[in-house]
């Protein structure tokens, strides 16, 4: 995820003081691992090197002085722009998979137990996954569909894979 | 060297003809399996010159939710119809607390599959002819139950599945998610120890099929059976509580050797 972009949306619903925009984004999407602060201001400070958010107001504090930070026009765009691209699968696990099945081959281990092994972990994740759902609220039990389908095309994969071991040996093992 | 992407994931593999059953540490093992109400070990099946199991080793304990996985034609069915007692095992032991099956006569098996197991299908099963609630009360009546008091307990049922308002309507009525919830009420009226489902979300949408395993599984969880599920979907195992996997009539890691 854009966490750039993640902040110049937060923005863009209206201005706010960093501390404000921490407490929104772990509000919003900090279930698993909320932001801190460092990355807050670091992603700012980039932000507005851009041009694409402003500093609108200054407040003293008790402490420092507290900046209101404010979306620019061009973050506006920039916000749209990313909203409306498709964002590229990942390979996600199947390249290291794909990796350990054809090194198990070649060196005479057994491909299968690399498979059931991750088939183990990933139903371990997705039952996981399962009971977060029956306990959370809505947007809890969307996050977790979200997760519980990218895993089961994982295994999808997996049980094809199993399904042309013998096959994908002969490649990878020609006699 | 290629992978091809995904596709024909759903192929009908057909299950190869395989060596005898030799001893098997691992059918030691689950006939041992202390305090386990249903086991099986070293089960062995064919249809022909077809081998559908080929030392398949399972079990299950009280209150636990079993998912039995593999490819279509790894023998997962053929597994769950022998735990059952549905069909015989031509080697190997299915014991359901402490008793042998193969010891039971026909008429005990079945007396036993009516009063201790419960039922579940891909399509439910109704009979097309009776309402929901006669369907659900009809195990009951089956097991000697009066009419009043097997229709008091399905209409119960028919509540704690969500589908009371299904009870007068015939299972032609009502849709597929709706059917499932009956069929769910009709396996669990009878109290059964241990459910055996096939693909019970099999013929439904992501939506329905989540709402009956929920179901189920609370309503498990609340009467203490246990559930040996047949699926090839990851999702639905993700009910489960562990997973047995099938693969040309074994279980365990049948890569050994290869």
């Amino acid at each position: 995820m854009s966490l750039g972009h993640t902040i110049l949306g937060l923005l863009e619903s209206h201005p706010r003081h960093g501390y404000d925009l921490k407490r929104a984004y772990d509000e919003q999407f900090g279930r698993t691992r909320s932001l801190a602060y460092g990355q807050v201001y670091s992603t700012l400070s980039r932000l507005l090197k851009s041009g694409l958010v402003e500093v609108e107001g200054v407040e003293p504090g008790d402490g420092p002085e507290r900046k209101r930070y404010a979306i620019t026009e061009a973050g506006v765009t920039d916000v749209a722009g990313w909203l409306a691209r498709p964002e590229s699968p990942e390979p996600y696990l199947q390249n290291t998979l794909y990796t350990k099945v054809v090194l198990a081959l070649l060196t005479g281990r057994r491909p299968y137990e690399v498979l059931d092994v991750q088939r183990a972990e990933h139903l371990r994740q997705m039952r996981e996954l399962t009971r977060r759902k029956a306990a959370g609220d809505l947007a809890d039990q969307l996050i977790c569909d979200h997760a519980l389908f990218h895993l089961e095309a994982d295994l999808r994969w997996l049980e094809l894979t199993a399904a042309r071991l013998d096959e994908l040996g002969r490649e990878v093992r020609p006699a | 060297m290629r992978i091809s992407p995904v596709e024909a994931v759903e192929a009908d593999e057909g299950v190869e003809p395989v060596e005898a059953i030799g001893s098997d540490p691992a059918a030691e093992r689950a006939a041992a399996r202390p305090g386990a109400l249903l086991s099986a070990a070293g089960l062995g099946k064919r249809y022909g010159p077809t081998t559908a199991l080929a030392g398949a080793d399972l079990w299950v304990m009280p209150g636990e939710l079993v998912a039995v996985m593999g490819p279509s034609g790894s023998g997962k069915s053929t597994l769950l119809h022998c735990l059952a007692g549905i069909i015989r095992p031509d080697t190997g032991t299915v014991t359901y607390r402490g008793q042998e099956l193969s010891d039971l006569s026909d008429r005990s098996l079945s007396a036993l599959r009516r009063t201790d197991f419960g039922f579940l299908f891909q399509f439910g099963q109704l009979v097309p002819e009776l309402s929901c609630l006669d369907n659900v009360a009809l195990p009951l009546r089956l097991n000697g139950l009066r009419r009043r008091a097997a229709e008091a307990r399905a209409r119960e049922w028919l509540e704690r599945l969500e589908v009371e308002d299904a009870a007068g309507q015939r299972p032609g009525e009502i849709s597929g998610g709706q059917g499932q919830r009956v069929a769910v009420a009709r396996a669990l009226v009878t109290g059964p120890r241990v459910v055996f489902a096939d693909e019970p979300t099999g013929a439904l949408d992501s939506l329905n099929g989540e709402r009956v395993l929920q179901l189920l599984r609370a309503a498990v969880e609340e009467t203490g059976a246990a559930v040996v599920l047949v699926t090839h979907e990851a999702r639905v195992a993700a009910y489960t509580d562990r997973e047995v996997v099938v693969r040309d009539g074994r279980t365990g890691a049948p890569g050994a050797g290869r």
